[in-house]
């Protein structure tokens, strides 16, 4: 059966999609009073080259605006090479941001609000502005080369291919250098402030706070006087010409959201993880040893553990990734909570050691930051495209659990998951995230460290049977075996990866042996179901239809539940966090439905799961664009399917 | 101080039955590492044999220590990962020449320019035995096995200038024929802080029979062993005729003792920081059927990884306090909602 049977929907690209209708002419905002215009929510696209500075930009607008107390979501997107040529479609690179004063759940469809730094930005988004919506260009990089570069015949400036938008044309460029000719900054260097000319804009029309941000540029540039004087100076710049230029009636304000009382901070996904594998170690009362080998986009984990070496937090960058998981199997077996991170092609890597993990059950945790494959794929772009090879990509029947985080700051509890599953079971476990977690961010209300669960552990001290130690006598419940740490007295024994009498753990290649072995592993495995959470379903209203979602969609497949249901349909949504095992009553909700749409960003993965698991006519929404769903492609399936 | 324990060679040997085939080099090697730790008194429980695959990897299930038999190669990255975590344990990796030096050559080569403190002993038969008889990474060039049935055409690592080129801190040879330097050997190495590498000449005596005959038969040995002595000039044969020294292009060459007299032999110094000379002196066995350096050919001392770690871990909880976990996931920016 070819994906193609299960996978009846899929999302179609921007260039496959008919034009648009446009509305012509200009918006205009209805206020006319100097007081901020109070806004629910707004969608912000930063759009620039990739050596202009957005990433910096939109991450300074959603730290203030988390600061302000509102809810936020974002979505960095930038092209894998450090820098590509300057000025063109290849080196555009952007982060959207959406900040409301409610409760929401993505980084939003559509921007409304898109800041164009050069003309390659501009094509590379223009075709997402929402209608109607505002486009901020910094007119100064509108010349003829840049033109050229992006592909334009004639400036889309002047030729009126942007009458559906309200444009705002601003000479960044030419005002920051002014702003900052009197420091002595060469214009070359004057000119890179210009990002910071941009936020201070944003940050009036917005009415963001400006102290933070003042604050921030003097303590990240303290040791560059020069620039930092000049980030100041075009930040101020442009939050003045914001207030003075008179091109808008009146500024903007999205209030603090009414979020859940509590302690709150932003958080990216990979921080996340990184910070859960830190509170795994202090909730297991181990050291935690985290081996990993450098590589898009997991990176950010190693460097953040890398920190926190008085939390006992050993970081070894291994010479490539297979080393990285034998450091980690080593650790393990030497008694720590042991990790490695990685990404797709890391993980393809280390499956052999990773089957070697299985057969040593030994306790070790595999953070896979997926990110759009096949082979090198896109390493920047996100993807959930590794389900299938987290289930099976090793040889020989080596079932492995599989914990997926669905959110930035659920990556923190889907860590101390992993490795809860890890040492409490004996087992490798591997944990999935995303591109798009892993650099999204979202505000995340603190824990109490109190009520984090506890995950200790207690090593073998004594013989287990009379006078001697089997390494492999299990626990009758977990089926888990003794963890016996070297150092120990009268427990010496050897473990390896070929197989292994059942109990002894001596060497053995008895046909019966085997067979018993291959099966108490898949039970240990499967009998973790007994001890995670049954699947929720959210249906108040009794619908035909579940939409079941694993991983970073939940937040985009839950708004596109709420829309329909908006819309008067019945909708049911359910969310995985655990794919293998699934949680006991799956099938018995899958089977209740007549209709399952499993919205994912492959070609398939998890429903092919569920119906070879449950034998229901799930049926597939996929998007492999490296892209997050939108809403709305989740809501036109819901609606289609209904 | 307790009573002094004393142990025997059979508190290092296990219940299990060892299974290499009956003259294979291996045996005097498990012999020489079993007496070898009665000799030195270390305690079983606080040792741990890492070994990759091939005959020499199954190794640790005839220590009775601790012991991990993993995968093809990668015994130095996980025996990094147990001296990492634990660096109170006496960690060592056990190997084969296609383990160390093809399939895990880039573990091999990290582990010892890192200088973990783990002792690498590589068993160089120069042929695959597990997988009954394909040329290895050491065997000689034109070696006629079933994967190079017209000769194979690669040129071979020589194992001691790899572990030199890759930084390592300690590097010997010794040979499964003599017991005492075998022991000698693996003493020192033990006893150096840091990466140890060992490559031991064993014979296979099922696919590469008498491969190292030549060189560690009674008969010859004086004449073809180089007997590496720290701080001694370099000279062998019967009678001490035949030196070793260097020539204009700082080359190690074989001297006739008497016609070039005692003075211009080369000294030699495992303490030297530079690696050039002990380089050099690898470098005089490239070819079957030359005279070949035996001994320490190297012994120096660099800051050794696992104890640097242990040291940045000191210093972060000096500087910044015990790991509090509610300030560090409150750190960066909190705000209140009431």
């Amino acid at each position: 059966m070819g994906a193609r049977d299960h996978c009846l929907l899929r999302v179609v690209s921007d260039a496959e999609r008919t034009p648009r209708s446009t509305k012509r002419g200009r918006v205009t905002p209805d206020a006319t009073s100097l007081k901020p215009e109070q806004l629910t929510q707004v969608v912000i696209r930063f759009a620039g080259d990739s050596g202009d500075g957005m990433q910096l930009t939109g991450d300074r607008f959603t730290d203030v605006s988390a600061a302000f107390g509102n809810d936020l979501a974002t979505m960095p997107n930038y092209p894998a090479e450090i820098r590509a040529p300057a000025g063109t479609i290849a080196g555009v690179s952007s982060f959207q941001v959406q900040i409301s004063d409610h409760d929401i759940l993505t980084p939003g469809d559509l921007p409304s609000v898109l800041v164009a730094m050069n003309p390659a930005a501009l094509s590379a988004n223009i075709g997402e502005l929402a209608p109607g919506g505002t486009l901020l260009v910094n007119s100064d990089a509108f010349e003829q080369r840049n033109l050229d570069k992006a592909g334009y015949q004639a400036s889309p400036l002047e030729d009126g291919s942007l009458a559906a938008f309200r444009v705002i044309q601003v000479p960044m460029t030419s005002m920051t250098l002014e702003a900052t000719k009197e420091l002595g900054v060469k214009p070359r260097d004057a000119e890179r402030s210009k990002n910071f000319f941009a936020l201070g804009l944003l940050s009036w029309l917005y009415t963001r706070p400006v102290e933070p941000t003042l604050a921030w540029i003097a303590k990240q540039f303290a040791k560059r006087e020069l620039v930092l004087g000049a980030n100041l100076a075009a930040f101020k710049a442009g939050y003045n010409f914001g207030d003075t230029a008179e091109l808008w009636e009146h500024p903007y304000e999205i209030a603090p959201a009414r979020l859940e009382p509590g302690t709150y901070r932003q958080i990216t996904g990979n921080l996340a993880t990184a910070y859960g594998l830190v509170a795994a170690g202090q909730l297991s009362k181990l050291p935690v040893t985290y081996a990993s080998y450098p590589i898009t986009p997991a990176s950010d984990i190693l460097h953040e553990l890398s920190k926190h070496k008085n939390f006992g937090v050993r970081t070894l960058q291994a010479e490539d990734e297979i080393a990285a998981i034998g450091v980690a199997i080593g650790a393990a077996f030497a008694g720590h909570l042991a990790v490695t991170g990685t990404s797709g092609p890391g993980v393809d890597l280390k499956s052999e050691a990773m089957g070697l993990a299985i057969s040593l059950e030994l306790p070790l945790v595999i953070v896979d930051v997926q990110r759009g494959g096949p082979s090198t794929g896109l390493p920047t772009k996100t993807e959930q495209a590794d389900l299938l090879l987290a289930m099976y990509g090793r040889h020989g029947e080596a079932p492995m659990p599989i914990v997926a985080a669905s959110t930035p700051s659920d990556c923190f509890d889907a860590a101390i998951e992993a490795a809860r599953i890890a040492l409490k079971y004996r087992t490798p476990v591997l944990l999935l995230t995303d591109g798009y977690l892993a650099n999204g961010a979202e505000p995340w209300r603190l824990p109490e460290i109190t009520d984090l669960p506890d995950i200790s552990v207690s090593f073998q001290t004594e013989r287990n049977h009379g006078d001697e130690f089997w390494p492999y006598l299990r626990d009758p419940e977990t089926l888990a075996r003794p963890w016996a740490l070297p150092g120990t007295p009268g427990l010496m024994h050897r473990i390896g990866g070929i197989e292994k009498q059942d109990g002894t753990g001596n060497v053995n290649y008895d046909p019966i042996n085997h067979e018993t072995m291959v099966h108490l592993r898949a039970a240990k495995v499967a009998g973790i179901s007994n001890d995670i959470p049954l699947v929720d379903v959210d249906d108040p209203d009794g619908a035909d239809l579940l939409v079941l979602g694993w991983g970073s969609t939940w937040g985009v497949a839950l708004q596109a539940v709420r829309q329909a249901r908006a819309g008067g349909e019945k909708v049911a949504h359910a969310h995985l966090r655990h794919l293998n095992p699934f949680p006991a009553n799956l099938g018995d909700v899958l089977r209740s439905y007549t209709k399952v749409l499993v919205p994912e960003m492959n070609l398939g993965q998890l429903s092919r799961l569920v119906r070879a698991e449950y034998l229901v006519d799930a049926r597939s929404l996929t998007k492999v664009q490296g892209l997050p769903f939108r809403a709305s492609e989740i809501e036109a399936a819901i609606l289609e399917m209904i | 101080m307790g009573e002094q324990v004393t142990f025997k060679r059979k508190d290092y040997q296990t219940d299990q039955e060892v299974r290499w085939c009956p003259g294979c080099g291996d045996y005097s090697i498990l012999a020489a590492m079993q007496l070898l730790f009665a000799e030195m008194g270390t305690e079983p429980e606080n040792t741990v044999f890492v070994s990759g695959i091939g005959c020499a990897a199954r190794f640790p299930y005839y220590m009775e220590t601790y012991g991990i038999h993993s995968i093809h190669g990668r015994a130095p990255a996980v025996a990094t990962g147990v001296k990492l975590a634990r660096p109170d344990l006496d960690v060592w990796v056990i190997g084969g020449d296609g383990d160390m030096l093809s399939i895990g050559g880039n573990h091999l080569i990290h582990a010892l320019r890192r200088n973990m403190g783990i002792k690498i002993v590589m068993f160089n038969n120069q042929i695959y035995g597990l997988t009954k008889g394909q040329y290895s990474p050491t065997s000689e060039v034109g070696k006629i096995t079933k994967s190079s049935p017209l000769g194979s055409l690669d040129q071979p690592f020589n194992p001691v200038s790899v572990a030199l080129g890759a930084e390592a801190t300690f590097v010997g040879r010794t040979h499964d024929m003599d017991r005492t330097h075998m022991m000698d050997v693996l003493r020192r190495a033990h006893q150096h802080e840091g990466a140890a590498f060992v490559e031991i000449y064993q014979n296979c005596n099922v696919f590469n029979d008498g491969a190292f005959e030549g060189l560690t038969a009674k008969d010859v040995r004086a004449d073809m062993i180089i007997d590496l002595t720290q701080g001694e000039p370099i000279r062998f044969g019967a009678d001490g005729e035949k030196g070793v020294a260097l020539n204009a292009f700082g080359e190690c060459e074989i001297v006739d003792v008497a016609t070039v007299g005692v003075d211009r032999l080369l000294v030699h110094d495992e303490h030297r920081h530079d690696p050039t000379l002990a380089f050099a002196i690898s470098r005089l066995a490239q070819h079957p059927g030359q005279s070949t350096p035996m001994g320490i050919f190297r012994d120096v001392a660099r800051p050794v990884y696992e104890a640097s770690v242990q040291q940045q871990l000191a210093e972060s909880s000096e500087r910044d306090g015990a790991g509090d976990l509610a300030g560090l996931i409150g750190s960066g920016g909190t705000w209140t909602v009431a």
